[in-house]
């Protein structure tokens, strides 16, 4: 009894250490003053490999999403006879949770892996300490724009995502099975509201963006410089990354139903 | 104006409180090769890495260039290190650029020069090496020697007045440790550097060295010119010069139990 509750206040310790370091290892790299010229460059190439990079999962994955919450959804409202309204429930579930929440997902496990093994190895390699000892401040010059990256691309890949869901539902549901295209689209725009889905649906990209690419960062910057340790980082890396979209999802969206 | 470019005196250190160094004191004198020997894990590197600023000692002054370096702010720090080259034990070069963009890296960095001008450098200093001609190749298809020397390249880019060489020598193959002992010397010689080197290859250290250190379980246990030190009588520097395998330094491992009972005989 004494040793568990010896351990757990050890692991409690820790856990606490640990989001301590991160929040300022975040602060100090948002507070490095940014030179526009020489980190424009740079911040392109990571925009290259962290969006960029990503558009064939989520393109494939959102079709292929899409297509199936048409059918689903196609299944369920033909009981009612209210297939009319699929464009509605296409949109909003879409719009709504898993265009950010499916996004974030495949950012975590796409992007956000690779920026933690990168980090890592670049740690393990000296890199990062030759950085220092030339005077290049490693969180300005490696974490910085990794970082930004991360931010802007996640709201535009889930914009990208939502609409090719929709397309998907689309596809299903007035082509291949028959409602009828003038309600499908008619429905839909009668029932998005802009500001109360489309907006907190960008509101909540936004959020798993910085919460995912933060993770990856200082899961690299922070990782034990072994092949092992690398390893570890970056399977930690994924998994608090999901665990944390999915959490701070739940409370999210009960802030913006609760009349935000 | 100083005699020393970096002064050591009274330095303390711990990791995981196992001491590494208690009271030590070193002088490194300008112009000149200063060597720093030791058995592996003796804590050369920590040893480097104090003077460079990356860790900060207990107790004790580091002073390079008359700047006292664990009171430094971050930025004077940052400015102080421009003066100091380091070429890390592996090298270090950065994987995903060409030999001729590491070697540009500190330039592009700290300099607005024009791009013919950190052409010229680059090429200078890469035939410094005698690596001109590997400009366009990227880190992983250097040979080990080959990826120490551009990492030399790229340490004296800024021509620092101050070069630490952390293990030059090892792992090298004959031809290239003999290239790299030529360029350290010449390097202190042509551009008028102090260097630092560490290491724990006796020959070669002592055919270059003007001055050395021992340091053996946190202290300095012999220094003088690469002469004297092979005169030296004291049983520390005399089994680490010779290379014997027992003496002072234990050829076994602290343990408690007898070898017999261990094997239950
Ligand atoms: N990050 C670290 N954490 C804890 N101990 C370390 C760390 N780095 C090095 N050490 C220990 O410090 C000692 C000195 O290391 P180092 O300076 O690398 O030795 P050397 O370069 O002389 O071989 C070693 O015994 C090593 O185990
Ligand atoms: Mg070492």
């Amino acid at each position: 009894m004494r040793n568990w509750l010896t351990t757990t206040g050890d692991k409690g310790l820790r856990y606490c250490d640990h989001v301590g370091r991160s929040g300022i290892f975040l602060f100090h790299t948002l507070y490095r003053c940014p030179r526009p010229v020489k980190s424009f460059p740079l911040l392109l190439e990571q925009l290259y490999a962290v969006g960029v990079l990503s558009l064939s999962i989520i393109i494939v994955s959102s079709l292929f999403i899409g297509m199936v919450v048409g059918l689903q959804g196609y299944h369920t409202l033909s009981r009612f006879g209210a297939t009319q309204q699929l464009g509605q429930l296409v949109a909003l579930s879409v719009v709504r949770e898993l265009g950010p929440v499916v996004t974030a997902l495949l950012f975590a496990g796409r992007a956000g892996s690779a920026l933690t093994a990168e980090i890592g190895l670049m740690k393990a390699t000296d890199q990062l300490a030759s950085m220092e000892m030339m005077g290049v401040d490693p969180l300005w010059r490696v974490v910085s724009p990794r970082f930004w990256a991360g931010v802007i691309s996640m709201p535009v890949l889930a914009v990208l995502f939502s609409a090719l869901a929709i397309w998907g539902g689309y596809l299903v549901g007035v082509k291949w099975l028959g409602v009828d295209p003038g309600s499908f689209w008619n429905n839909m725009q009668s029932s998005v509201d802009f500001r109360l889905d489309v907006v907190n649906g960008l509101i909540k990209s936004g959020v798993f963006g910085v919460v995912v690419t933060w993770i990856a960062v200082f899961q690299g910057y922070d990782c034990v410089p072994t092949a092992a340790g690398i390893a570890r980082s970056t399977t930690r890396s994924v998994v608090y990354a999901s665990l944390t979209v999915l959490g701070l999802d739940f409370i999210l969206t009960t802030m913006m139903m609760g009349g935000w | 104006m100083q005699e020393h470019w970096v002064v050591i005196k009274n330095l303390s250190f711990h990791r995981a409180e196992r001491p590494i160094f208690q009271g030590v004191d070193i002088n490194i004198p300008r112009g000149k090769i200063t060597a720093i020997m030791g058995p592996s894990g003796c804590g050369k590197t920590t040893l480097l890495r104090l003077i460079g600023g990356q860790l900060l000692p207990e107790k004790g002054e580091i002073r390079v260039d008359g700047h006292l370096i664990p009171s430094l702010s971050r930025k004077q720090l940052y400015r102080v290190r421009r003066e100091m080259g380091f070429l890390f034990q592996t090298g270090a070069l950065f994987t995903n650029l060409s030999v001729f963009e590491n070697v540009a890296f500190p330039l592009r960095e700290h300099t607005d020069l024009p791009e013919s001008f950190i052409r010229d450098v680059v090429l200078m200093k890469l035939e410094a090496v005698g690596l001109r001609g590997a400009r366009d190749l990227m880190p992983n298809e250097l040979s080990g020697g080959m990826a120490r020397r551009v990492a030399l390249a790229r340490a004296i880019a800024l021509d620092p007045k101050l070069i630490m060489y952390d293990e030059p020598f090892t792992g090298l193959d004959p031809l290239a440790l003999g290239v790299i002992v030529k360029l350290i010397k010449e390097l202190n010689t042509a551009l008028g550097l102090t260097s630092i080197l560490v290491s724990h290859d006796v020959q070669e250290t002592l055919s270059i060295a003007d001055y050395v250190y021992v340091i053996a379980e946190g202290r300095v246990v012999g220094e003088g010119t690469p002469e004297a030190m092979l005169q030296d009588k004291s049983p520390w520097v005399t089994q680490f010069i010779r290379g014997l395998p027992d003496g002072v330094v234990p050829f076994h491992y602290p343990t408690a139990t007898d070898y017999k009972k261990d094997l239950y005989l």
